[in-house]
């Protein structure tokens, strides 16, 4: 079966969760890969060894446009016959999914957590507090997947990548100015996870959270209240309300564990929190707990980190 | 300016997640609706500016039936002028999408605005569906949002960071947190609701394009290893070696 992955590559490079979303689509069928934008043959080839048998790129689109790339998308995957599209469930694929969803009337299933079985497809609810199987009901199929969610094994070749011209007619958005913050690693992707919350009493303290951060290549988060009150960053906030993440390791201190911050990280594979309340709710979906400060624990974490990195 | 503002319900942040009939239905049981947070603390709040500030009409729109009506009345009283309820079950989100679509297409409203998600089925679905049914621009996970004559000006989020777009109305928007700050209805507000506009309308047709077949609770977490404050180089080992995370 014909299957048509979407891998946005406007940076020049492939994150892991696009090389995820290319894995997932050869599971079920021999993948093309669409990309919009400049990057390299080099760069795109290596989709071949997550399963892509080849990769179309369409240079004439620069920035990205939902109204565009669901065009592009659209068009090859008539042209190629495709009743499958997988795209990453990252800020892109929420964007583009559902559109391409309205446009080729297809059921569309968001955010999958494992392959489809027949035309049922797995997908967490209720802000990661329950799963259900949701029913495609029509013979092509949009799936856009949850990062994070299987593991990828690189299992071929390079592949061929191939000039597409997609007929995507013109953006209706244009993009003025990029504010990136240098080296930050972005939330929703990160494998590793240091998260504080008001227990951290001001944001003069987050140095001891971000060298823990910085000795483990992990990703900075925070409590709602953190962020409400300025400390943070509004991005950094997760939970239900916030970013919804489920890292292979979540590491809270100071945060109580409220059940709207559990929905947004439980589905973290490990969880340690760092809390002075014996009696704190997070310790009952933690996998590893320490009683004691953050002022103390964290340092010395950080020096343990630090200890192992240099052993290992 | 017309500005229509999607609004669904979503269960209490704090509410018991269970199922009925062999898993295939959400239990409703002592279920408390609120307005779904997002569309009310951004999108609906940054719309109410708008009229505050630039005379903007603000209208709400709900695909639901009557019980969704509470909720509808709350997003009166933050501030919209008048509120549209399409009475029927909210199928699935193409159906709502396609709903709405039609609605703002035969009323000509120049922005829609939704929330980025809800927080029960989390499929960020209406919104993108909604501009691809209206062939108009799509800007999600928009942080702020200023209108200047037919131009509008956004952040939107991007991987790691914020991008700067610029887009022509119509427009479809999904708000995200930044965009305006959660507002308490006050008693002016309530009041003024009882007696603001909710018309009716009857759905169109549009065929369902998904089904949630059953649900499933995730598996119990086993009991929490508990280590001392000396015990940092175990729990690195622990991670390392029994996790497997390091
Ligand atoms: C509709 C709604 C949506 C919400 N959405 C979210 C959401 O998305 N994300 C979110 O996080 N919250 C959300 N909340 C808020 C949530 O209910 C909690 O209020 C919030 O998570 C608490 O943040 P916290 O744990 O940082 O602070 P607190 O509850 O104040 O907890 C601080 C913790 O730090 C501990 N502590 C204090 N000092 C130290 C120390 N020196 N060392 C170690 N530990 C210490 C304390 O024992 C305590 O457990 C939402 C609430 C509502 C009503």
């Amino acid at each position: 079966m014909s299957v048509l992955v979407y891998v946005d590559s406007f940076s020049g490079k492939i994150s892991k969760n696009q090389f995820e979303a290319v894995y997932y689509g050869s599971k079920i069928g021999s993948v093309t890969v669409i990309t919009a934008g400049n990057t390299s043959d080099d760069v795109l080839a290596k989709l071949g060894t997550h399963g892509a048998s080849k990769v179309l790129r369409d240079s004439s689109i620069t920035t990205f446009d939902a109204q565009q790339i669901t065009r592009l998308i659209a068009n090859a995957a008539t042209e190629l016959g495709a009743k499958t599209i997988v795209i990453s469930h990252d800020i892109t694929g929420k964007s583009v999914a559902p559109r391409l969803s309205a446009r080729l009337k297809a059921g569309f299933a968001s955010g999958a957590t494992a392959l489809p079985n027949g035309d049922q497809v797995r997908v967490n609810v209720f802000s990661g507090k329950a799963m259900a199987l949701v029913n495609l009901k029509t013979e092509i199929k949009v799936i856009s997947v949850l990062p994070n969610s299987l593991k990828p094994q690189a299992n071929g070749d390079s592949c061929g990548v191939e000039n597409y011209n997609g007929n995507a007619g013109a953006a209706g958005i244009t993009v003025k100015a990029v504010k990136k913050p240098e080296g930050a690693i972005p939330l929703p992707e990160a494998e590793l996870v240091v998260s504080a919350g008001r227990g951290l009493k001001g944001p003069e303290n987050w140095g001891i959270v971000t060298d823990l951060a910085e000795a483990l290549g992990a990703a900075t988060a925070c409590s709602r209240p953190v962020s409400d009150i300025g400390w943070r960053p509004h991005h950094e906030h997760v939970g239900q309300t916030g970013v919804a993440i489920r890292p292979n390791l979540y590491i809270a201190a100071g945060i109580s564990g409220a059940i709207q911050h559990l929905a947004g990280v439980n589905g973290s594979k490990t969880i340690v929190v760092i809390n002075t309340d014996a009696e704190a709710p997070f310790f009952k979906a933690a996998d590893y707990g320490v009683i004691g400060d953050a002022f103390e624990v964290l340092p010395k974490l950080t020096e343990a980190v630090k200890k192992f990195k240099a052993a290992h | 300016m017309k500005i229509l503002v999607c609004i669904s319900k979503s269960p209490d942040t704090t509410s018991k997640i269970a199922f009925t009939e062999g898993n295939t239905k959400f239990d409703e049981n002592g279920v408390q609706y609120i307005v779904n947070p997002y569309d009310e603390w951004y999108a609906l709040v940054r719309a109410c500016e708008l009229q505050e500030t630039q005379g903007a009409h603000v209208t709400t729109i709900t695909v639901g039936t009557a019980t969704d009506d509470p909720i509808i009345r709350k997003a009166l009283a933050i501030g919209a002028n008048d509120a549209v309820r399409i009475n029927s079950e909210a199928r699935d989100a193409y159906f709502v999408a396609a709903q709405i679509a039609d609605y703002a297409k035969n009323n000509g409203y120049d922005l829609v605005l939704t929330g980025k998600e809800t927080i029960d089925y989390n499929g960020s679905q209406v919104g993108g569906m909604i501009a691809e049914l209206m062939d108009a621009p799509f800007v999600s996970l928009a942080t702020r949002l200023e209108v200047n004559g037919n131009t509008v000006s956004l952040d939107r989020e991007i991987a790691g960071g914020l991008e700067e777009v610029e887009a022509s109305l119509p427009l479809v928007v999904s708000c995200a947190k930044g965009m305006a700050e959660q507002r308490i209805p006050n008693m002016r507000g309530i009041m003024a609701a009882r007696t603001k506009p909710l018309n009716l309308i009857d759905p169109i047709s549009a065929t369902e394009l998904t089904q949630f077949a059953s649900y499933e609770l995730p598996p119990a977490k086993s009991a929490c290893v508990m280590l001392s404050t000396d015990e940092m180089d175990k729990l690195v080992e622990l991670l390392h070696s029994e996790a497997k995370v390091i």
